[in-house]
């Protein structure tokens, strides 16, 4: 093949021969690319559209009607109260994960460079949580935050405060802090090892500096450590709020999105709307508002972020 | 002395941590070596008679065939993601044409995609292709959720590579297939390692796909299998810490096995563009 080619050049124009390059050259892209993108385009892109067209119509999934309806289940989703409440769920497990995971995260990471001996415990103990399987976990703490026997009603009696022991989970005001607390406890490990990656690219020689200079301990971390670790730190934030804006499985075990709609997410109130109360057409109007509401999210954060690159 | 001294805060937060992140998984695996009496007279005491019977118990039920499911799962789309994601990334990081931005970019906003946003489609799909209830409908979805952190991981590591590699393979009269195959994939294990092992993760725990694209024992895998235990033995708490605590074992296991891959996997799952 290769010994044929330059006859067949002498032989074509030299404009048909670098068609014929082009075309064998998108052949090849072509082959490259085409399982993953029929896989993509059909479970992620395709799915994607659909679940918009979805959300035009009257549908409950399980019967033949499918009436168009237009707008109109994005007018009712604006006037759901049960939608308003999980999305304000949504917006305080963003909150918790900014301000719980991420400083958690960098606290563990640091102890890890700490003078603190049985170094290899500690990491392999605060790493854990992540290792374990999520339905593990959202079983354990179910027994954990027991009315009877529970750890924590336990651990209040032991202190004293009888009066503050309940059933946690089935308590609208406590239920949604009980998982939060738990979601916390399964991610922050996570931070934790972006960071210390994160810290042990630092160079040596600026801490080797910094001791030339005499500065120890909060003045090291707040003028080498922490500056360098700002991309990351922005890094994780943008993780932890996407992450909490689609965040569903520790809630629908431990919950359910219950005691009453209290700890219901966008993606817990999606999954009862569609799968429980066989309301497609609904549901996927649901799942178009975290789609936008994701994308929005995303295009501010990457905007801003630009813009504090170019800043620097 | 004085330093010991200034130290104790420092040991004190640790050692707070430790209990924190450390306790919960104590308490699962104690209360596996206990029997029920046990349990209900003292929950949360250290076992009198360490025994295994919750864990032999389990194999009267259906844990190994959930298990068996997750790995099965978990094994072949990991495998398809390593092949498809690499194949994917060589033209995006190593030809030039008029998409590879576009393309790139394409699969990198996958990554904020709320799953549930495909949920509906990918249930109707999935009946439609006739891959209901069965371990084989899991494999699709998994691959194409795993695609977008593997094609930027691996389009990063491509792009770092040598150039002269496409030039010496064509002195030798290689086609692009023989050199993906012979020399680039070769070159890209430790992208292929941080691939695997931060796509094992996430699908051996994957729960919601798994939740409404199966629908019996026979299909289900051990996140769903786990939530069905824990209806079946309410009263047998014992019995359910064991079966949680199995299903931890595979990722602890490979987390000894190679704790500094995993480490750099994790934090290679970080890196946006």
């Amino acid at each position: 093949m290769a010994i044929n080619e330059p006859s067949q050049q002498l032989n074509t124009s030299a404009g048909t021969y670098r068609k014929k390059e082009k075309r064998k050259k998108f052949l090849v892209i072509l082959g490259f690319m085409a399982p993953a993108l029929i896989i993509y385009g059909l479970y992620v892109v395709y799915a994607i559209g659909m679940t918009f067209y979805y959300s035009m119509f009257d549908w409950s999934g399980i019967d033949a009607n499918f009436d168009f309806i237009g707008i109109q289940n994005y007018i009712t989703l604006f006037q759901d109260l049960t939608f308003w409440q999980s999305l304000k769920n949504n917006t305080l497990l963003i909150a918790a994960s900014l301000f719980t995971q991420i400083p958690l995260g960098l606290i563990m990471a640091l102890l890890l460079f700490s003078p603190v001996k049985g170094m290899r415990l500690f990491r392999t103990v605060y790493f854990m949580p992540f290792l374990m399987s999520t339905v593990a976990i959202g079983i354990l703490f179910i027994y954990i935050y027991d009315a009877n026997f529970g750890l924590v009603n336990q651990l209040l009696g032991a202190v004293g405060l009888d009066s503050l022991q309940r059933g946690w989970l089935g308590n609208e005001d406590t239920a949604i802090w009980a998982v939060i607390v738990t979601i916390c406890w399964q991610f922050a490990p996570f931070y934790m090892i972006l960071f210390r990656a994160a810290i042990v690219g630092i160079p040596e020689e600026l801490y080797e500096a910094a001791d030339i200079d005499g500065a120890t301990g909060w003045k090291r971390f707040s003028n080498i450590t922490f500056p360098l670790l700002k991309p990351i730190i922005v890094t994780s934030a943008i993780l932890s709020i996407i992450g909490a804006l689609k965040y569903f499985d520790l809630i629908y075990i431990m919950t359910g999105g219950g005691p009453n709609n209290a700890t219901d997410l966008m993606a817990t109130y999606m999954y009862d709307q569609t799968f429980t109360n066989f309301n497609m057409g609904y549901g996927s109007t649901v799942s178009s508002m975290m789609f936008i509401i994701a994308f929005i999210v995303t295009v501010i954060i990457i905007t801003l972020d630009n813009k504090r690159k170019a800043d620097y | 002395m004085l330093k010991k001294i200034k130290q104790t805060p420092l040991y004190i937060v640790a050692i707070l941590i430790l209990l924190f992140t450390g306790l919960p998984f104590f308490i699962m695996l104690n209360t596996s070596f206990k029997d029920q009496g046990e349990f209900s007279s003292a929950p949360w005491a250290l076992p009198e008679n360490f025994s295994f019977e919750n864990y032999t118990a389990l194999f009267e039920t259906n844990f190994f065939h959930f298990f068996w499911n997750s790995l099965v799962v978990s094994v072949i789309s990991v495998v398809l993601v390593i092949i498809f994601g690499a194949m994917a990334s060589y033209p995006i990081s190593r030809m030039k044409f008029k998409l590879n931005r576009p393309l790139l970019l394409l699969f990198m906003v996958g990554m904020m995609i709320p799953i549930h946003t495909t949920l509906i489609p990918i249930f109707l799909l999935t009946q439609n292709l006739g891959l209901y209830n069965t371990i084989w409908g899991l494999i699709g979805p998994y691959v194409a959720f795993a695609l977008p952190i593997s094609v930027v991981i691996y389009t990063q590591f491509m792009s770092e590579l040598p150039k002269e590699l496409e030039e010496s393979a064509k002195i030798d009269g290689c086609g692009h297939f023989q050199l993906f195959w012979k020399i680039l994939f070769p070159l890209l294990i430790p992208a292929t390692s941080t691939v695997a092992i931060y796509n094992f993760i996430h699908i051996w725990n994957e729960f919601i796909f798994a939740l409404v694209l199966t629908n019996s024992d026979e299909a289900a895998t051990l996140p769903i299998g786990l939530r069905e235990f824990y209806g079946e033995f309410s009263v047998n708490i014992p019995g359910l810490m064991a079966a949680l605590s199995l299903a931890s074992i595979p990722l602890l296991l490979v987390y000894f096995v190679a704790q500094e891959k995993i480490i750099k996997g994790l934090a290679a799952g970080s890196v946006k563009g």
